[in-house]
């Protein structure tokens, strides 16, 4: 589904990443970790084609190379991204934002606009299945929210919108454990055998409620090792320092 | 139709144009019979010679240093000094596309009222309303008690102008005690092929413990240049409330100058909200005197301009006794080579000790030719005060237009969505939950470049694609 070859992504002339290669397949959990300022955020944002960064090598998503298309045409191909820090859009709905967000992506794909109806029968279905609270959407995007509020909502939006890729950028990052456990629920119901998800982590934590299939470690710009879950085990035992050792 | 009396300016400078006003009063105003009350007589003529003595705005004098009226004056114009025919039926001529909700109407057509063929008009719980003209005489004592005294000493050669050559304008009393349910409605109206100049002069008396909702619009359906110079007066005595909302969607050949006084006493509550849409150059001077203790004013205005449009928004509160609060916030969003001024000066006089007094004026620059000129200005002569100010000019958000993007929306929907996110906080305020929805309607009609006045939108999306957003949908209302 995705494959990254010799990424090279830098921004003002500083270079971040200099050689990542990533072969995600349908069905699968990747887990990216490493300490901070590795990197990591980074390669959530090339993929999702954030601009101000200079991008060399190759992303293929679905086959096609997609480093020429614009953020919103990369998301209408169907990659999600859950923000470490969602932005907050006062005076705008999550249903009115995401009724638009959907109808962009539907026209994008030649499809009619969903009819009020059925956009309405499908927040409920996403609602009861993860448990949100009945008045979430007719709310101002993250305006005011809490930080476990604000990471319920991006895995609302990744429910609703459901992509084929899913990216989440430090989603355990300021959630208390039953937070956490909240937004790990979710991830773990929206799993299909269709779909694949990239779960960007600083600590093992999250990985006990989302286990993946695959951990990398990013760091100094390169994927430096990967492994299964164990992997994530071993580096919340010895820390990072032991794989700076190793290198 | 109206007769009307040809004022021709010929010669650009402001000495000229000043002459040229001095021999219409001279013809006019000054010996008419027309509303020959000594009163009137005497305040027009003292009028006239403060105009000539202060003349009109020029560069160079602080409060008009960054707006220029030297074009809307070098145009010829047209004043239209008697009524209109008082069989005109105003409904045949105008259909107001601001969409209407439940509200009393009074219209005014190049400066004249001419509701309910422009009588005075009078409801059951004593509200009386019309003409200001009709209530100059009917109501004399009533008229001549208020009139001008909210203008103290202005120096301002435009007031003066219209206190002496105003020609009617609406009139609005309600008495103590009665709260009125339906919104009033002032809207302004033009249509002539002439270029017209008018001074329109409102006043309104808001008796003890009354509560009255004002909506007043500003459009523009006419072919030539007009320069509109309005002065409103509103007096609103002890725990009096106002709601006040002003929408100005002015064509780009129309100069507006709205002067609006507010003298408050003890226990009153001001809430008034200037929303511009459009407009050549429009220029909003709120004056606010806060004669009784306790009193409150909530001064908003939100500003979406472009091409070479212009706005000003100067709001003069003065705190002249202990205890009053006051709460000020400016936003816009310029484009293009719009350019917009705040001058926000708030006067807490010595005594008035305990005194909040906010201020906020918050812009939003699209291009690096749209100007803004923000000036707070806090003169404060007590000791026990909570005040402060902040100005802020930025451009949209760049993560939060990636946050948007992120989720499949397009860059021109993403933005027409952090600028209406921008605008929801001012239009936020508005209490009348159904005007509210319509300003909200109006101002997502203007990001999208739909409403009649811009062809070209803040976006600059003239070309068809953008307009094809699907954001207008709230669903949280079904």
């Amino acid at each position: 589904m995705l494959s990254i070859r010799n990424l090279k992504v830098s921004i003002k002339g500083k270079e971040i990443l200099k050689d990542v290669n990533l072969e995600v397949k349908e069905g699968e959990v990747h887990a990216i970790m490493g300490p901070n300022g590795t990197g990591k955020s980074t390669l959530s944002y090339a993929i999702s084609g954030r601009e101000g960064y200079d991008v060399e090598g190759q992303i293929i998503f679905k086959g096609k190379n997609i480093l020429d298309l614009s953020v919103e045409e990369r998301a209408c191909e169907g990659i999600f991204l859950g923000f470490q820090y969602p932005v907050e859009i006062p005076g705008v709905s999550i249903s009115n934002f995401l009724r638009t967000a959907m109808n962009e992506q539907r026209k994008y794909r030649g499809l009619d606009p969903i009819s009020g109806q059925e956009f309405l029968a499908k927040m409920e279905e996403k609602k009861k299945l993860l448990d949100l609270p009945e008045k979430l959407a007719g709310r101002s995007v993250n305006e005011g929210f809490s930080g476990g509020e604000k990471k319920k909502n991006e895995i609302f939006q990744m429910a609703m919108l459901e992509p084929t890729l899913s990216i989440l950028d430090e989603t355990d990052s300021g959630l208390d454990i039953d937070a956490l456990r909240v937004v790990a629920t979710g991830v773990n119901k929206l799993r299909r055998p269709d779909n694949a998800t990239i779960v960007i982590t600083h600590y093992q934590r999250l990985l006990d409620y989302i286990v993946p299939d695959f951990v990398h470690v990013l760091y100094d710009g390169r994927i430096v090792k990967s492994g299964t879950k164990e992997l994530a085990l071993e580096l919340e035992e010895k820390g990072y320092e032991w794989l700076k050792n190793g290198i | 139709m109206a007769e009307k009396r040809d004022l021709v300016m010929d010669v650009i400078n402001a000495t000229n144009l000043v002459q040229s006003f001095s021999e219409v009063f001279k013809q006019q105003f000054e010996n008419t019979a027309e509303d020959a009350s000594p009163f009137f007589q005497n305040e027009r003529k003292k009028a006239f010679q403060n105009f000539e003595k202060y003349g009109f705005p020029q560069k160079n004098m602080e409060n008009w240093r960054n707006t220029d009226l030297s074009k809307a004056l070098s145009e010829n114009y047209t004043l239209f000094t008697s009524q209109p025919d008082p069989k005109l039926d105003i409904d045949t001529i105008f259909k107001c596309n601001v969409p209407h909700f439940e509200t009393l109407l009074l219209s005014t057509l190049n400066g004249w009222y001419v509701s309910n063929h422009g009588a005075l008009q009078t409801l059951d719980n004593g509200v009386v309303y019309g003409s200001m003209r009709a209530a100059a005489k009917e109501y004399a004592p009533l008229v001549e008690k208020y009139f001008r005294t909210a203008l103290n000493d202005s120096k301002e050669g435009l007031i003066h102008l219209n206190t002496a050559m105003m020609q009617d304008g609406i009139f609005i009393y309600v008495p103590a005690n009665v709260s009125v349910d339906k919104t009033f409605q002032m809207v302004s109206l033009i249509n002539t092929q002439e270029n017209v100049f008018l001074n329109q002069r409102n006043l309104i008396i808001l008796g003890e413990n009354s509560h009255l909702r004002l909506a007043q619009c500003d459009e523009s359906i006419n072919n030539g240049t007009t320069f509109i110079n309005s002065v409103t007066e509103i007096f609103m005595d002890k725990s009096s409330t106002l709601d006040h909302y002003k929408l100005q969607n002015k064509d780009d050949k129309t100069t507006l100058i709205n002067s609006t006084y507010f003298v408050q006493q003890q226990g009153s509550v001001l809430n008034t909200n200037a929303i511009t849409l459009n407009g050549a150059l429009v220029r909003n001077y709120s004056n606010v005197q806060l004669l009784g203790s306790h009193s409150e004013a909530n001064v908003y205005g939100l500003y979406l301009m472009d091409k070479e449009q212009h706005v000003d928004n100067q709001v003069f509160i003065h705190h002249a006794v202990p205890e009053c609060q006051s709460n000020e916030l400016f936003k816009g969003v310029l484009d293009d080579q719009a350019s917009a001024v705040f001058n926000g000066h708030i006067l807490v006089a010595r005594d008035a000790q305990q005194t909040n007094a906010y201020q906020t004026n918050r812009n939003i620059l699209l291009t690096d030719k749209a100007i803004i000129d923000t000036k707070p200005f806090l003169e404060i002569y007590a000791d026990d005060v909570k005040c402060s100010h902040g100005a802020t000019i930025g451009q949209l958000d760049a993560e939060a237009m990636f946050y948007i993007r992120s989720r499949g929306i397009s860059e021109a929907s993403a933005k027409i969505m952090l600028m209406y996110a921008f605008a929801a906080e001012v239009l936020n305020k508005i209490s009348i939950e159904e005007l509210r929805t319509r300003m909200d309607d109006m101002v997502k009609k203007r990001l999208r470049g739909e409403l009649s006045n811009c062809e070209q939108c803040v976006l600059n999306c003239s070309n068809k694609e953008n307009k094809k957003i699907n954001f207008a949908i709230d669903m949280s209302k079904i």
